[in-house]
Order: structure tokens, then C-alpha cells, then sequence
């Protein structure tokens, strides 16, 4: 049954690739890789539906088809829109199309609270690389921004609405993954929010997903929230037995303490398989993993400044000229200091750090 | 007296109940329909040429013959009587008063399509006309209509109404299928178009009250006959619900043969503007068509009179046109202020976005907050231009066309009035307390002498 596939002929940015059918835009970009690939912020590979939703991937296409050569009148959208034969696509050498997701990132982060000093997510945020690589440095937005009350979604995650982007990648995650869905979007325009109507955990075994999904920093893990900035952390691949799902993910350590557990993900930010909330929050012990290796980073990635790959630990050489004496702790700098104390929340107070902070709890003790 | 051919027998008494409804000549079109092919009464629509009466004015013919009709999967017929554009009324009248046309033409239209079950999507405020849409409903039922095999030919079909929970968006026809679907009203991506997969990822047709309605009168006189009334490519009548500042507002029926100023100051339609005011801008099409000072309102930039049709309130295209729209036709007078104006509209706007994509949810609120700074003596000159920018980011990047229908308000108030936006960010303090008037808007456009090759 080795069927012959239609082959369809696709050109972006003047690079042409054969695809098969049903092949969208993005898809075909993909395949090129490097700069022409555009942005996709709600677009989820592994989400049936996804996508269309925040429209970063606009592209123009300058020719429709071999049959039909005529241009479309409007960007289209690169994650739904199907490759047509002989289709010729225009992304970064398109001026209409740069001014447009110059828009986009614009409209995205206006009332993004731009808190990434406190966010868990800045380093592996797909809002920051957008707003980075797409994004003008001011924005022309005087007003207050909308704000919300954060919530806790279980025990296990939390919701900041005030950062979402409404990329309903949790809500169809919720939906294809698990057997009840009891999340979704209330109200509309931009007072829309995830929320699950009446204050109601999500405890399906699989929910855990949704804050792999989430490109910004709205649903985040409660077990490694201000534990640690991800690129502090070492990501090394792992797997266990695990009886519901294929226990393979991504151990986020430093040193060998266990901060985070995620699934793997693929050069796209787009988990590879899904994983179960049990792996994802329960198994934070070394032992509890096989460990395979360090993850591939991408070097454009923070993450990546650690250089935990092909990493060769330096021999500790203080011991040896010291006759084998141990390092010896001279001075603990929490007790001398007055602007660092472990003991303080910095999340928790209001606005930036002052000496009034520290000094409180230095007085009492 | 222009020719009516859905309000005809409006003022009859006793009109919205089946006897009268009857009596008067009423479900003859069914009769004639019935007896004719499927592909027959298709064939007659299109070359009635009828546009789409809900906004967009795509020819309804032509969208009936998109309909794919694979084996074994059933059509849907859906009526979108889910009228929420500001300024547009025609629907709700045509309902109220006559709602056995409107049942007539869906029974014709559901035979040409072979729906079985058509739907009537209704917005949700108009909840009394849902009870005498099913009163009416019923009365057919029982006088053999619909149902099962209606007169004899063969034919199944039910018609049942759903109310919308109150969403202006719900009138986009992707967002109408999902409401019907019992979801969110989120507008769907297209492709693939409802002509493929639409309600229940059946082959669905959606189309406006007005349109089904204007069925009857087709099946009646024959495509042909119909085709002669009218101008061009705007045949048939239209309904046109006029409103704002005139004397007499309210729903009129036109051949679109007459001019934009017969129909404001004749003494047959709207009957002039109250009070001896004079005319600053109009809005010829509902709230998200382009508005147009009184100087090209009544006359193209090429000097000719614009008379009320499809393609004459669209000369020009968007520099200095406009759109037929759905018909709401609102008049603005020389007190009123078209910044205020366009803040009320993008403040609907805003209130309606589904905030599914971005550049509609965030710029929406954006834009109206930049027109509250300036309608409150705050704005600045750059606001001017950032808002030209913003609407431009906003039309065309969007899923469904309420974001052009957001943008484009903004955009024309600024292209035609800019002079009024300056002279409020120029005049803080005096704006709050006067008008600019009518300033040079009805002054007539000097047209540049053509060059005869």
C-alpha cells in the first residue's frame, strides 16, 4: 500500500521545498528552518484546532497557486493555511508582513505587565523572543494596564491571568488531554480570562501539561515558583517506569537537587510527550530518575549560557594543595549584610527592594 | 411611490397570523416552489441577482451554488436574525409585522438547499419576536407547510429558533454556527467556509432575514422580473432602517433608484432634519461602514449624484465612499460631534470583541481610550496619528471582519473630520462646552476638470 503522495511545490523567501499535501505554511517553514520560519505563540503542533489565534505567523502570499496565480488580499494566517502547488510565500522579505507582526507584538504586550524580574518563565518565555526579535523597545501605551487577581488552579498550579495572552493553548490542551474539562474563557475582548468559573481545582492526571503549553508565565508550577531562574538550573533528559504515561522528560537541577520537572520539549518550544502530573510534581529525588544526559539547548537560548553540555567538571585542586584539608567557611555573609536576607520573600513586598526591607527583621532578631 | 415588495401588505391587519397571512395571497410561493426542481429555484435566485442583505452584499445565488452536497451528509439552512449593528432595525420590523414571510422564505429556500432542519438564530434581546416567530411556526405547521412531507411533495423540513445569549459577534456567520453548536461565540478560521463544513461540519448556508424574506417575492414574480427593479447589480429593494436626525425614522423600502438626498428630504422617507438643522455626516450602511460628511454624502468626488445603492455608496472605495452595509442608515446633524461619535462606536466595539485574536481585543481598548482622552480635553496631537496607525495594525489581520468593522469607523471620522479631531486637541477647555457645527463639511467638493483625450 506505499500509496504515491502528491509532492506540492512551495516557495518562501525564495526557497523552494517539495512538501506533501496538507502541509500548512508554517509547517513547510519549518522544514527550511533558520530565519524564515515565523512566530507562532498559540499554534501547538500536537493540538488539534490550535493556532489562527494570536497572529504572529501573518505571511503574505504573492502567488496563490500554479492554478489560481492570483496573490491572497490579505495576510493569512502561516498555521492554518494550507500549502497550495506552487504556492509562493513572502515572510521576512515582506515589508507588509514585518509591519504587521510589528503590530502584533505591540498589541500582544500592551497589557502584558512586562514583570519578567519576577516571573518564572522569563528564559523560556516565547513572548520575550518575540518581543525581542520582532518588538520596538517602547510602546506608545500610556493608559493602566488590565490587571487580575492570581489564582491557585489545585494544589499544583497557579494562574496569573494578568500575564496571558489568551493563546487558548491550556484550554484545548484541557480538552483533547483529559476526560473533563473545567477550564475555560469567561467574558470577552480584553477582559476575557482562564478561569474556571466556580472556584474549582483542575486534578486530572494529566493537567500538569497546560503550564508546559502556556508560552508566557500566566499558569506556572507551584512546586518551583521563585525557586530558582531557569538558567541557573541544568537541564538533563531522564526517564522512570511509569504506569500512565511514558515517563520521559526533562530534570531542571542545580547542583543535585531536582527543582523542576517538565516534559521534553522539541526545538520549537512543543512538547514531545505528555506527562503525568505524578512525575511533574511528586518525583523530586535524583534517585527517583534514570538520568540519560545533558538536554540539548538551543545557543540562542539563556539557558544555554551554563554550558552544562559537554561540560568537563575542573578538579577541585583545593583540597589536594592543602594536604586534603576541606574548604573552611570564614564568614557567612547573611549575618553581615544589610541588603541580602534569604529569610525575606522578595515576590511578597511592594515595589522594589529598600534597606527599610532587611533592616526589619535584622532588628528583631 | 417606489414599488414594495416585502412590506407590501405590512399594513394589513391581522397580517402576522396565518389566515390573514393567507387570504392575502400568502405561502403561494411555496406552492409554485414546490413544484419546481431543486436546481430551478436556485437557477431563478441567481439570476434574480440578489445580494446578501445582511452586509456584505454577496450575491445569494452564487452562495447557495457553493454548497457542497457530499452523500449522505445533511445541509443546514441557518437564519441569521441576529441584527446587533448599531443603526439596524430592518430585521426586527420585518419579523414583528411579518413574520409568515419570513417562515415562507425559509421553507422555499431550505427546499432549494435540501435542509431538512434550518435554524433561525436569534439575537437574544429580541425576545418577544422569538414567541411570534414560533407562533407562526406552529401556524404553518398545522396548516401543512412543514413537516413531513409538505403539500405532497416529498419534502421534510422543521424550522426551529434559537435565542443568542446577547453577543454582537454571534451575527458573524462562523460565530453564529458555534453559538448554535452550544460553544463560545468564537469566530471560526476560514477556510474551510460553512459552504463546506459548517454547522456540526455539515454543509451549512447562512443567510440574513432580508435575504430569505426576498425569496418570496422572487419565487412570486420570477427572477427575471425581479432583476429589472433596481440599478445595475442592486436589484430588488432594500430595507433601510433610518434613524438619528430626522424627522421621520423608521424602516423604508426602496428600489435603490433614488438619490441619498431624496431619501433624506423627501417627504415620503426620512422627511428632512428636525428643527431647520442642516446635514454634517451620515453613516449610509450600519455602525462599521465608513462615515461621510455631507458634501460626498450626496455627491461622488467625481461631482455625480449618489443615489442609494450597492455600487454608488461605494464609489470611490474607502478614500471617498462608503458601503450600502446592512442598511442602517444614521444621520448625524450639525450639533452633533463626530469625536464623540466615534468614541461611542469604538466603545461598542471594544464591549464586543470576542478576544479571540489579538490585534482586535487589545486595540479595540486601545483605541477607545485614546478617543475618551481626546473627546475629554486630554488628546494630544500625536494621538491623532497613533490612532490612524493602531486601526491600520487592526484591519485586515484579524480572524473575523469585526475588526475591519472597528477599524474603519475610526479611520473614516479621521480621514473626513480630522479638522474636528485638531480643533479638540487644539480648544481643550472650549470643547467641552460647544460644538465645532458643520464647519466646511456640506460645502460642495470642487471636482478637478477632466482632460477629454
Amino acid at each position: 500500500m506505499a500509496e504515491e503522495v502528491k509532492k506540492l511545490k512551495v516557495t518562501i523567501d525564495n526557497i523552494t521545498l517539495e512538501v506533501p499535501q496538507g502541509t500548512t505554511i508554517l509547517q513547510a517553514a519549518r522544514m527550511v528552518g533558520g530565519d524564515v520560519v515565523p512566530p507562532a505563540m498559540c499554534y501547538y503542533t500536537k493540538l488539534e484546532g490550535s493556532g489562527g489565534k494570536c497572529r504572529t505567523c501573518l505571511v503574505e502570499v504573492s502567488k496563490g497557486s500554479e492554478a489560481d496565480p492570483r496573490p491572497m488580499p490579505k495576510l493569512v494566517v502561516s498555521c492554518r493555511t494550507g500549502v497550495m502547488d506552487g504556492m509562493e510565500v513572502k515572510n521576512i522579505t515582506s515589508p507588509k508582513v514585518k509591519e504587521a507582526r510589528n503590530g502584533v507584538v505591540e498589541f500582544l504586550l500592551l497589557n502584558h505587565p512586562l514583570d519578567c524580574p519576577v516571573c518564572d518563565q522569563a528564559g523560556e518565555c516565547h513572548l520575550q523572543d518575540l518581543g525581542y526579535e520582532h518588538g520596538k523597545q517602547g510602546t506608545r501605551y500610556e493608559f493602566k494596564r488590565r490587571t487580575f487577581d492570581k489564582h491557585d488552579l489545585g494544589p499544583y498550579i497557579q494562574l496569573h491571568m494578568t500575564r496571558c495572552i489568551l493563546c487558548y493553548r491550556c484550554v484545548i490542551t484541557a480538552d483533547q488531554l483529559t476526560e473533563k474539562r473545567v477550564h475555560g474563557i469567561l467574558s470577552r475582548g480584553d477582559h476575557a480570562e482562564i478561569a474556571t468559573y466556580i472556584e474549582k481545582s483542575l486534578d486530572n492526571n494529566f493537567i500538569g501539561n497546560v503550564i508546559d503549553v502556556c508560552p508566557v508565565g500566566a499558569l506556572t508550577d507551584k512546586t518551583f515558583r521563585f525557586k530558582n531562574r531557569v538558567w541557573f538550573t541544568k537541564p538533563v533528559n531522564a526517564h522512570r517506569e511509569c504506569s500512565c504515561c511514558s515517563g520521559k522528560v526533562t530534570l531542571w537541577q542545580r547542583g543535585e537537587e531536582v527543582l523542576r520537572v517538565t516534559a521534553r520539549k522539541d526545538q520549537w518550544g512543543e512538547v514531545e510527550e505528555w506527562i503525568c502530573n505524578e512525575c511533574r510534581f511528586e518525583k523530586k529525588k535524583t534517585t527517583d530518575w534514570v538520568i540519560e544526559g545533558p538536554t540539548h539547548v538551543s545557543r540562542h537560548s539563556v539557558i544555554s549560557q551554563g554550558h552544562y553540555e559537554n561540560m568537563v567538571k575542573p578538579k577541585e585542586t583545593f583540597s589536594a594543595v592543602h594536604d586534603g584539608r576541606k574548604p573552611k567557611l570564614l564568614m557567612d555573609i547573611h549575618s553581615v549584610s544589610e541588603v541580602n536576607d534569604p529569610s525575606i520573600d522578595l515576590s511578597e513586598i511592594q515595589g522594589p527592594a529598600t534597606g527599610a526591607v532587611f533592616n526589619h527583621p535584622k532588628q528583631k532578631a | 411611490m417606489a414599488k414594495k415588495l416585502l412590506l407590501e401588505k405590512a399594513h394589513v391587519e391581522g397580517i402576522r397570523y396565518y389566515d390573514v397571512y393567507r387570504r392575502e395571497g400568502g405561502y403561494a410561493a411555496v406552492e409554485k416552489a414546490l413544484k419546481m426542481d431543486t436546481g430551478a429555484v436556485v437557477e431563478e435566485v441567481k439570476k434574480s441577482g440578489l445580494r446578501g442583505r445582511g452586509g456584505a452584499g454577496f450575491p445569494a445565488g452564487m452562495k447557495w451554488s457553493f454548497l457542497a452536497k457530499p452523500e449522505g451528509v445533511p445541509r443546514y439552512l441557518v437564519c441569521n436574525a441576529d441584527e446587533s449593528e448599531p443603526g439596524t432595525f430592518k430585521d426586527r420590523y420585518l419579523m414583528e409585522v411579518l413574520p409568515h414571510l419570513l417562515i415562507e422564505g425559509l421553507i422555499i429556500s431550505s427546499y432549494a438547499l435540501g435542509s431538512n432542519i434550518t435554524y433561525i438564530y436569534i439575537r437574544g434581546e429580541y425576545a418577544w419576536i422569538v414567541a411570534i416567530l414560533e407562533q407562526a411556526i406552529s401556524e404553518a405547521k398545522e396548516n401543512g407547510f412543514l413537516g413531513k412531507n409538505i403539500l405532497g411533495s416529498g419534502f421534510d423540513c422543521e424550522i426551529y429558533v434559537q435565542r443568542g445569549a446577547g453577543a454582537y459577534i454571534c451575527g458573524e456567520e462562523t460565530a453564529l454556527i458555534e453559538s448554535l453548536e452550544g460553544k463560545r461565540g468564537n469566530p471560526r478560521i476560514k477556510p474551510p467556509f460553512p459552504a463546506v463544513k459548517g454547522l456540526w461540519d455539515c454543509p451549512t448556508v447562512v443567510n440574513n432575514v432580508e435575504t430569505i424574506a426576498a425569496v418570496v417575492p422572487i419565487m412570486n414574480m420570477g427572477g427575471e422580473a425581479y432583476s429589472e427593479i433596481g440599478v445595475g447589480r442592486s436589484t430588488g429593494t432594500k430595507l433601510i432602517s433610518a434613524c438619528g436626525n430626522i424627522n421621520k425614522p423608521g424602516v423604508y423600502e426602496i428600489d435603490m433608484t433614488i438619490s441619498v438626498e431624496e431619501f433624506i428630504y423627501s417627504e415620503e422617507y426620512c422627511g428632512g432634519i428636525p428643527n431647520g438643522k442642516k446635514l454634517k455626516a451620515c453613516i449610509p450602511g450600519g455602525s462599521s461602514v465608513p462615515i461621510l460628511p455631507a458634501n460626498l454624502l450626496l455627491k461622488t468626488a467625481k461631482g455625480e449624484t449618489r443615489y442609494m445603492n450597492y455600487e454608488s455608496l461605494s464609489d470611490g472605495g474607502f478614500a471617498t465612499g462608503s458601503m450600502m452595509g446592512s442598511g442602517g442608515f444614521i444621520v448625524l446633524d450639525e450639533d452633533q460631534c463626530i469625536v464623540r461619535n466615534t468614541l461611542t462606536l469604538a466603545r461598542f466595539y471594544r464591549h464586543e470583541s470576542c478576544g479571540q485574536c489579538s490585534p482586535c481585543r487589545e486595540g479595540t481598548g486601545w483605541m477607545e481610550k485614546i478617543l475618551n482622552k481626546i473627546e475629554y480635553g486630554k488628546g494630544e496631537m500625536s494621538d491623532i496619528d497613533l490612532l490612524w496607525d493602531i486601526q491600520r495594525k487592526i484591519e485586515g489581520n484579524t480572524i473575523c471582519p469585526l475588526g475591519d468593522a472597528a477599524a474603519w469607523p475610526v479611520a473614516a471620522a479621521i480621514r473626513h473630520f480630522r479638522d474636528e479631531f485638531e480643533w479638540h486637541i487644539n480648544n481643550r477647555e472650549l470643547s467641552q462646552t460647544q460644538n465645532y457645527g458643520l464647519a466646511h463639511y456640506a460645502d460642495p467638493i470642487h471636482v478637478p476638470e477632466q482632460v477629454n483625450a
